[in-house]
């Protein structure tokens, strides 16, 4: 089972969750994907120790993926 | 770390050229000459007006004190990158402490859990992040970055929820979160180091250990 979360001032809250098995979780979290998108988060899997990459589709095949909000200097 | 996507942060910050190691090194040098440009003409005034009269010297004194307390305050700055914000409820700074450390080696929770700072080894050298900045160690200086999540409308992000977001943009591209983040300080490490809370001493003493058993 796959998932995406958001972190948020709950921590973090999961949006959704998918299996390749099941098309219609698949095109939940595809629209939850977008819908956070368009509110401006950014989306980042992790790849192993030290390293995450910035992701513009939802990634299937990942166990989780994780929206983040914008980041600015202080 | 993976430089396979470049920060979408950096469009808000267009004018900056991308942070390299060598833009890096020349920031540094410009603060050495920064601090060397205050302290050595108070210096110099207290010299100048003890030698001229000994009566000077309360005025001596207090070129001297110029001379160490205007790069003091430089430091000082640099090192309230590190600061603790106000704490959200214990609920969810709990289930962002709880993904943070999903996040991290043992090494590292352990290390935040003592400090609030998060380890981070990068080619830039060594990032200590916390909730609204990092600091970058290298074998004899420190650079402090200012650089936080913006919070969501309706809410405050936990504590872990800020570190987290920071380490994700930090892994995925090092040189542009340098790009994003404002350099407060750059200077010798014992000169952030005494800036410092007590608690987060241990962690710039960790990976300072770690910088100088590399080198």
């Amino acid at each position: 089972m796959s998932r995406l979360i958001r972190m948020d001032g709950s921590g973090h809250t999961t949006l959704a969750e998918w299996t390749a098995e099941d098309p219609a979780s698949v095109e939940a979290a595809v629209a939850a994907f977008r819908a956070e998108l368009e509110q401006g988060s950014i989306a980042m899997v992790t790849r192993g120790p030290g390293h995450a990459e910035h992701v513009r589709e939802l990634p299937l095949d990942e166990q989780l993926v994780i929206m983040r909000r914008p980041i600015a200097g202080g | 770390m993976s430089a396979a996507g470049a920060l979408p942060e950096l469009a808000s910050v267009y004018w900056r050229p991308r942070m390299t190691a060598e833009r890096l090194r020349r920031r540094e040098r410009l603060w050495t000459l920064t601090t060397v440009a205050h302290v050595v003409p108070f210096v110099v005034i207290a010299v100048v007006m003890v030698l001229l009269s000994p009566v000077a010297l309360p005025v001596s004194l207090a070129a001297l004190a110029h001379a160490w307390l205007i790069p003091a305050l430089y430091a000082r700055r640099g090192a309230t990158v590190t600061r603790s914000l106000t704490p959200a409820e214990d609920g969810p700074e709990r289930v962002s402490l709880g993904l943070l450390g999903d996040l991290v080696d043992h090494d590292a929770r352990d290390l935040h859990a003592r400090t609030g700072l998060v380890p981070e080894p990068g080619r830039l050298g060594t990032w200590l992040v916390g909730e609204a900045g990092a600091l970058l160690v290298g074998e004899r200086r420190v650079s402090c970055w200012c650089v936080r999540a913006t919070d969501p409308e309706d809410a405050r992000l936990p504590s872990g929820d800020r570190v987290a977001h920071l380490l994700l943009a930090l892994r995925s591209d090092e040189e542009g979160f340098a790009t994003v983040a404002n350099l407060a300080f750059s200077g010798a490490r014992w000169r952030v180091r005494r800036r410092l809370p007590k608690r987060q001493r241990a962690a710039l003493d960790a990976v300072a250990a770690r910088s100088t058993l590399c080198a």
